[in-house]
Parts: C-alpha cells; structure tokens; sequence
C-alpha cells in the first residue's frame, strides 16, 4: 500500500557503524556510559547518522506490515475468488464465519511479535 | 412476546450506564483525566473498552438481519469489520499513539504542520461521526419499536439523551469503564441464548436453512409490510390480504397472486398458510435493501465487485473511524497499544462467531421478517418465536439488553470524539463547558437526520461510513505516518477528492440517483475507485509541491516510530515501581 520508500541507503553501513562505536566506546559489560550513548545522541540531535537509524528501524517495520498485509491478501482476500467458484453453501460458512477469525488472529500475533523484536534489537542496538 | 420483561432489562442496562458513568463521574477531576482517562488504561481494560465501543448496533443486529435475507455471503461484514483491526494495527496502532495527538485532527496538525489540514480533518470526523450515529440511533428506535410499540423515534431519543448525559457528565474515563462491562454484556447477552436457541433448534430436528430458493413458511403466518415492496413470484401464491396489492384494495379477501411482479403497498397484512413460499422482495430504484443486494449475488461481476468493495471499506476504513482512533491515546505507550489491539482481535472475532448463528437461525423461523423490512429484528424474536413462553421471555429480554448495550455503547464513543472535535474546532472557545454543549450538538443533528431520513439496514449503513472513512483518513494516516514527503496541500487535496466523492456516491446512491446496472454497483461500493483515488490524489500533489513538506518532518517520523526507551516520552506513571508487571503482561 505505501510502498513509497524513501531514497534507498545502505543499511548495513548503519549497523557496522554502530556495533564498531559501541566497540570503540568500550562500556564494559555491566557499565552503561552515564551521557547518552552515541548513537542515541545522534538521533536526539537529528543528524543524517540519527536519520539514517530512524530509517533503518521504519524500513524493518514497514517489512513486518506488508508481510502481515501480503498474508491478509493472500489467505483473506483470495477468499472471494475461490468461494466464487461452485463450492457448498456449508464451505462459505465455515470459512467466512469461523475459519478467517483464527487466521487473522494469528497475522496479528505473529505481526506484534515482530513489531516488538525489531523496536528491541533497535533499542539494543543504539543503546549499547 | 411479554413486553415487561424486555423493558426491565433495557431499563437495567440504562441505569447501569448511567452510574457507571456517575462513579466515573466522581473518578475525573483533572481536565486531562476528562478527555483521555490520563492514559493509564491498562490494555486488558483498555481492549474491552475498544471492544465494547466497537461492537454496534450493525454487529448485534444487523449481521443476522443482513444474512436472514440475503445469505452467507454477507458474512463478509464481520470478516472486514474484525480485519480492520488487523490493518490498523500493523500500519497504525503504535505511531499513532506515539504522535500523541488525541484526535484525528490533532493527528493531521501535528504531521502536517497546518491549520486549515487540521479543520479539513475534522470535517470529516464530524461527517463520518454522524453518519456512523445514524444508524446507531434508528436501531434503537427499531427495537424499542418492537419491543414496546413505541413510536420509532423514541428509542433514539433514548439513546441520544443517556449518551449526552454520560458523556458529558464523566468524559473518557467513565466512558472506558462503561464500554468495557457493555463488551461482557454484549457478548454474554447473545451466547446464552444462542446456546438455549441451538438446543432447541437441534432438538427440533436441526432444520436447514436455504438460501439459493424462497424460504418456506413451518407455520401460519401474518405478516404486515411497513414500506411499500415489489414482491417476485416465479409460482402462484395464495394468500389473505388486507390492504392494497397491485392498487386493489383487499379486506381479509384470500387472493390468488400469479407469477410476476406485485406491488404491494404499505400497510398491507398478508397472511399465509403452513408450507407457503415467502415472495422474495425485489431490489428497485430507493428500495434499501437493494443496497447490499449485488453481494449477495446473480449478476455476474457485481457480486465479485461489491464485495471487494465491503473489503477494502472495512478492511482499510476502521483505522479512521473517530471512535477507534480516539482510543489509542489511551494506552499508556506504543508496544501497549499493539498489544491492545491484539487482545480486540480476540474479544472481537469471539462476539463475531455468534451473529451468523442468528441469520441462520432466522432463515429458519422467521424468513417473513425479510419482506416486512425489519430483518434487523431477527435477533429479538428468535426466542420468542423458537422457545416462547417464559424462558423465550427472559432471553428476548437478555438480547434487548445487549442490543441496548449496542447502541449506548457505540453511540457514546462517536458522540465523545465528535464532541471532542467540535469543542476545539468549531465552537469558539475551550474547556469543559463548551464540551458539554458540543455534545449535545453531536448527538442531536442525527437524531434529527434519523427522523426524516430513509431507513437503510443498519449493517449497510454502518458500511458507508467505513467507505469515507476509507478513502479519506486511511491514506492520510498510512502515508503520513510512512512516507517523509507528505504536504498539507497533498494531504488536503487527497481527503477532499478520496472521501469526498466516496461521500457523493454513497449519497447519491441513498437518494436513488444512481442509473441502474454497473453504474449503481460502482456508487453504492465507492471504496474501490476511491481509496486508489485518495492515494493517488495525496501523492501526486505532494510530490507537485516539494516546498511545502513541514520542516519537522523527519522529527516527528522519529517520535512515530521510535520506542519510548529511546525517545524519553514514557509517561511519569510508567517509573512505578509496579509498572513493569503492568507492561509485560
């Protein structure tokens, strides 16, 4: 639906950059340094390298919605096809009024997961 | 059917709202504790409360009138209504509550940076508010009407006046307790005797119901048609009529009608013996059941095309509906509001098994009900007509209830966020005060609309206000929470030609303006051309006007999209020392 991205970067940079700060800042394992951690002082000052994160978190995030919505397409939205076929009234039924709730259920299940891995190992990332 | 039953239990559910509301009352102190319960809703409560907002007089009553008379193919009513969720949730929920805005306009402020964005946005909030409380109101006056004899506008008046005294008297926070019991109330009014009726009809049996051929009369039966109807017979058909039928007048004659097309005209009783075939009603020009009628089907490509119109209308238009959008605010962060919205899904795909139960039920043993115009009513006479007597009573009784609990419910969340948005764009100053009159003025323009309005299923209604809402705020919230370049003049051009001409075809298809065949299809199912339009209109302009993307941009997307550990916009509430377990859950 919104495919509209914008301006492709390379993402992995992001990711290299930032493991190798948090190695050259070295905090050790227990010590979290007592300023902000630099690339979260990135993102509060809105610099490109800031941007550049904020980018990175939505594209992941937006992968995780169209995946949910391809899923809703593809095993919801087929439905009126399939069922426009000759099919027994019964099959109409059970799909439309119990067989759709579980599996939308479950998109939405798998989706929240998802969502929230991404925002932790987003966290995890730019805190370290 | 014993009235004085069904008139304790809606009386019951009345005072029960209004002192849920009087306790909440005694709760809000503070004008934020009003507007937004202070947003510490926790997600269970929360979930409920959205629930119980969401599940209207359309889900209670009309699902199973719709799939009395029209079949399993309008089962894809509460298919988009759950799905929606399901959308909102992977494209909106957690943004949209980090955006911090309360409204959809707040909402349109904030990304766009505009004042004039902002009204065009709450425009459209009182527009897709009111026409949601339409049909909110005349289910009301339909099962007050039954269940009382009562004029029909009564039971809206009802509503109306319990809804504006609760709102206005508590705010949100009275609003979300009550909202939450009236989930449980809805959902324990229609299982219980679901399960009484199930027996029963097993018991009996389990006769099957057809859709494909005119239902069968099992008993006597007399029915009185309320508004004129054209009836197709493809056999002749005796019945007693008095009234007028093909323009001669009857009194209690037996008439034998040929095969064709009759007219029979408002007011008329006919009556018809065991194993008579029910004349099936035909659709015609402002007929309103013609409205969902290509779902259902025959001509091909219509109904494929209506249906696919009921998706993207519901699938895509629950996001903006300002009820729903309203509640996100209350959840204290982004992840609890994703959360909140799985734990609905659940809460609502469980209300939404039994609906179907009903229309099937009521193809059964009240298929009349789909000639007189009021199959909305199946789901209250189903007990009475399958068990009778004092439990059919009793259960007729527990389903008023709850299809009370339906209209307050829904009718208070719309009458809240309408009134929240006249209270700050339209009445000249703020506060309090001013929130109570907006109230009144957002309740009181669709009772008076409801009076001289056609009547149109309450499902099928309800489906309109998701069409706008679908071609206005779903590609505003979609593309201005994902995508950088969206202008205020994208934006305004977007809503205006995506939900505006979604409005006119609705409209002009209610008043009968539109031609028959493909063009009436593609009016009455706007949602189709009308969300790719809206799209495509916010797009193009925006890209047409680069200058014009606010210069807070990239921070608001950065506040949208970042969790709260980061962004630092965790409420103070959160640091507790019980919170965490709270969170977690």
């Amino acid at each position: 639906m919104s495919e509209h991205h914008p301006p492709r970067r390379p993402r992995r940079e992001t990711v290299t950059y930032a493991s190798a700060h948090g190695a050259a800042g070295a905090p050790g394992p227990a010590g979290r340094p007592p300023a902000h951690p630099p690339a979260r002082s990135e993102i509060d000052e809105q610099t490109t390298l800031g941007h550049t994160y904020v980018r990175s978190l939505m594209r992941s995030q937006l992968r995780a919605a169209l995946t949910a919505l391809g899923a809703l397409a593809l095993l919801v939205g087929s439905l009126p096809l399939v069922l426009a076929l000759p099919a027994p009234e019964a099959l109409v039924w059970l799909a439309l009024g119990v067989g759709v709730h579980p599996v939308v259920w479950g998109i939405a299940h798998w989706y929240v997961r998802r969502a929230e891995r991404n925002e932790r190992d987003f966290t995890g990332l730019v805190e370290r | 059917m014993n009235r004085t039953h069904a008139v304790v239990a809606v009386t019951a559910v009345v005072l029960a709202t209004v002192l849920i509301g009087a306790l909440g009352l005694r709760i809000s102190r503070t004008t934020s504790d009003f507007y937004v319960a202070s947003r510490t809703v926790r997600p269970g409560l929360n979930a409920a409360a959205i629930s119980g907002e969401y599940l209207s007089a359309a889900s209670f009553l009309g699902i199973a009138g719709l799939v009395l008379v029209q079949g399993p193919a309008m089962l894809w009513y509460p298919v988009g209504y759950t799905a929606g969720y399901l959308v909102l949730l992977v494209l909106v929920a957690a943004p949209l509550r980090r955006s911090g805005a309360y409204t959809l306009s707040d909402f349109a402020e904030a990304r766009l940076e505009s004042r004039r964005a902002r009204r065009l946005a709450s425009l459209f909030v009182v527009g897709i508010g009111w026409l949601y409380l339409l049909p909110q109101l005349q289910g009301a006056g339909l099962t007050l009407e039954i269940l009382t004899g009562a004029p029909d506008w009564v039971g809206g008046l009802l509503v109306a006046l319990v809804v504006t005294g609760t709102v206005a008297a508590g705010g949100m926070r009275s609003i979300t307790f009550v909202q939450a019991f009236q989930y449980w109330l809805k959902l324990t009014a229609l299982l219980v005797p679901a399960l009484f009726l199930l027996a029963a009809w097993h018991g009996d049996g389990a006769p099957r119901a057809r859709f494909d051929a005119p239902a069968v009369l099992r008993d006597h039966t007399v029915v009185r048609v309320a508004d004129t109807v054209r009836i197709g017979l493809d056999a002749p058909l005796t019945a007693t009529v008095t009234g007028r039928v093909d323009s001669a007048p009857y009194t209690g004659r037996t008439v034998t009608l040929g095969p064709g097309t009759h007219h029979v005209l408002a007011g008329t009783t006919l009556a018809f013996e065991p194993g008579a075939k029910l004349p099936e009603r035909m659709a015609g020009g402002t007929d309103p059941l013609g409205w969902s009628q290509p779902l259902a089907g025959g001509r091909d490509g219509h109904q494929l095309y209506a249906t696919y119109g009921l998706i993207l209308a519901t699938f895509l238009g629950t996001m903006g509906l300002p009820h729903v959008a309203v509640r996100f605010y209350t959840s204290p962060h982004g992840r609890a509001a994703r959360r909140t919205t799985l734990v609905v899904l659940g809460l609502v795909g469980a209300f939404y098994l039994l609906p179907p139960l009903y229309g099937f039920l009521g193809r059964v043993y009240a298929p009349e009900l789909a000639l007189t115009g009021s199959a909305d009513a199946a789901v209250l006479v189903l007990p009475d007509r399958i068990l009778g007597g004092l439990p059919g009573d009793l259960l007729g009784a527990l389903l008023a209830g709850g299809a009370f609990a339906a209209f307050l419910s829904t009718a208070s969340g719309l009458t809240m966020s309408v009134a929240g948005v006249l209270t700050q764009d339209v009445l000249p100053s703020r506060g309090v005060r001013h929130f109570r009159l907006a109230t009144l003025l957002a309740t009181a323009v669709p009772l008076g609309v409801g009076v001289v309005a056609s009547k149109v299923p309450v499902a099928d209604a309800v489906g309109l206000a998701f069409a706008v809402s679908a071609s206005s705020f779903c590609p505003l919230l979609v593309l201005g929470i994902w995508w950088r370049r969206l202008t205020p003049p994208g934006a305004m051009a977007g809503l205006l030609l995506g939900g505006g001409s979604a409005l006119a075809a609705v409209m002009a298809t209610r008043a009968g303006l539109a031609p028959g065949g493909w063009p009436h299809t593609l009016m009455a199912w706007p949602a189709v051309w009308s969300v790719p339009l809206g799209f495509l209109t916010m797009v193009l302009v925006s890209l047409a006007t680069p200058r014009r993307i606010p210069p807070g941009t990239p921070a608001l997307l950065a506040r949208l999209h970042l969790p709260e550990e980061i962004t630092g916009a965790v409420p103070a509430q959160e640091t507790r020392p019980d919170a965490p377990s709270e969170v977690r859950r």
